[in-house]
């Protein structure tokens, strides 16, 4: 009954699927943080910019700047981020492309988490005479991080499904893979059951998983 | 906004924000120049790449208007269709009957597991081999359906939140002046769930559009991202310059929605009449509750 599956490599496509996740959500995720701490920030300029960055890359499809990864910034441009040949080049740019996407998200995530934060402690983290990184990296963002678990977790399965944009440039992930076979082999409906159950293979566990983790982690309040 | 995470500024610490931004604005005018040369070096920036756009209309009529009647075209059918298919689904999810609520919830946790992509794809090779539809039509039934089984299941889940933000005195109430459950839902529980729900069911609008672009990229519907190649090799490789003014137009019209969900919810936490709850698209386009006084959105929540 499986024998369709004879001659692709289906556990390759989905490793890559896999690899192309969790290099974008660390990516995102230092990417995010790094933004949130901006838009709380005393500067009105880095706030100002944070708005902007996210405001911006939040409207703008994640397909288009996927396929400006590759269009413009690799043919155009002659961006490589250090890696040769098509593949390596491209999986690269989509790395980049899915981290300042997702970055955006998780940057609001934080910043949410940040307002469940009660104003007093950060007033008696001040008045111990803390200054705004202390009272941001040993105060706030530790708390902030335990409530969004949730949050991040559902950005993290969102991510997942996004990958499979990367197959607009030809990274082959499991989508490539799928489009190749339903064009090559008449199992449309064996193929489709396939790879809708890869992928909730891949997204169901980490919303578990993470649910019972935000739960385990929250502040109590 | 006066945040929590730092006092009024005394003079040192003014000096010091001085400081800090005079180092930003040298990092951000070092990537901007960074980006610039690397720009100006491949001729991406000379004018007659750009003069297209700004002098005359034809790129407008050939290419960008049609892509963006048919991204509007896609967007406005897909969300017409889930709409409905959505309320279905969530209320089904609300069913006191077993066999109406586990399908409803199966259903909604499969399409909401699975990627838009891979639904598109789906769609469309099951509409090449099982109906004889025209190519054009094809894709953009393609599109839709892709968009409205995905959009379907969320708009379900928001509904369910809406209904669930209300408190339970309102169905106490309607069962005590002897309504049915059908009575209860259309006249009671629905209609002040709506308003709960327009600021998530606007938002979701952005997420439709925004994936239409899929449509384009991965199975050549013409649509508007599907406009940047035919006219970036008509107008001499002006790849930036096209994918600038297609990026602008997205972010125009999404920046548009997203701004009128956000006033929708302030509004609708303002408002007295309401139950002051809220449902929101959090980050990542998922939902959550906004001043409600006790939810649980998350249960029964596979994802």
């Amino acid at each position: 009954m499986f024998d369709f599956l004879d001659g692709y490599d289906l556990l390759g496509a989905f490793w890559v699927t896999v690899q192309l996740t969790v290099y974008s959500a660390l990516g995102s995720l230092i990417w995010g943080t790094l933004l949130a701490g901006m838009k709380v920030s005393p500067v009105p300029l880095m706030r100002g910019f944070a708005t902007g960055y996210v405001n911006v890359v939040r409207n703008i499809p994640l397909t288009v700047i996927i396929l400006f990864a590759s269009l413009g910034l690799f043919s155009t441009l002659g961006v490589k981020l250090g890696a040769d040949g098509f593949t390596g080049i491209n999986f690269r740019l989509a790395v980049l492309a899915l981290s300042s996407y997702t970055a955006a998200f998780v940057c609001e995530a934080l910043r949410s988490g940040i307002n469940t934060v009660p104003v007093g402690q950060a007033e008696a983290a001040r008045a111990l005479g803390l200054s705004f990184t202390q009272v941001l990296r040993l105060i706030i963002l530790p708390q902030a991080f335990r409530s969004v678990v949730n949050p991040l977790s559902n950005v993290l399965i969102a991510l997942t499904k996004n990958t499979t944009v990367a197959s607009a440039i030809g990274v082959a992930e499991a989508s490539y893979l799928m489009k190749k076979m339903i064009e090559n082999e008449a199992q449309l409906l064996l193929i489709s059951a396939v790879f809708a159950f890869g992928f909730i293979v891949l997204t169901l566990p980490t919303g578990l998983i993470l649910g019972w983790v935000s739960k385990k982690v929250a502040v109590k309040r | 906004m006066t945040s929590v995470l730092y006092d009024a500024q005394g003079p040192r610490a003014k000096r010091r924000n001085v400081l800090y931004t005079v180092l930003f604005v040298l990092g951000a005018a070092a990537v901007v120049w960074w980006v610039y040369d690397g720009l100006a070096s491949k001729h991406q920036l000379d004018w007659i790449k750009w003069k297209p756009f700004l002098t005359s209309s034809q790129p407008w009529d050939t290419y960008i208007w049609p892509g963006l009647q048919n991204t509007l075209k896609a967007a406005f059918f897909a969300l017409i269709i889930a709409l409905p298919l959505g309320a279905l689904f969530g209320i089904g999810r609300l069913s006191d009957h077993r066999w109406m609520r586990a399908p409803s919830g199966v259903v909604v946790e499969f399409f909401r597991a699975i990627p838009v992509l891979i639904l598109m794809l789906i769609a469309n090779q099951a509409y090449f081999e099982y109906t004889d539809l025209a190519p054009d039509t094809r894709l953009l039934y393609a599109v839709i359906t892709g968009l409205v089984l995905y959009n379907a299941s969320v708009l379900a889940e928001i509904v369910r939140a809406g209904i669930l933000t209300l408190p339970s005195g309102q169905t106490d109430a309607a069962k005590a002046i002897g309504m049915r459950k059908g009575q209860t839902m259309v006249f009671v529980l629905l209609p002040q769930a709506v308003t709960a729900m327009l600021p998530a069911i606007v938002s979701q609008i952005v997420v439709i559009v925004k994936d239409t672009a899929l449509g384009g990229a991965v199975l050549s519907f013409p649509e508007l991202l599907a406009s940047v190649r035919p006219m970036a090799a008509n107008y001499g490789a002006n790849t930036i310059a096209c994918f600038t003014i297609i990026a602008v137009l997205y972010m125009a019209l999404n920046f548009a929605l997203t701004s009128f969900a956000s006033w929708l919810e302030r509004r609708l936490r303002r408002a007295k009449k309401s139950t002051g709850a809220v449902v929101g698209t959090g980050p990542g386009g998922d939902l959550e509750t906004i001043g409600a006084p006790s939810l649980n959105i998350d249960d029964g929540r596979a994802t």
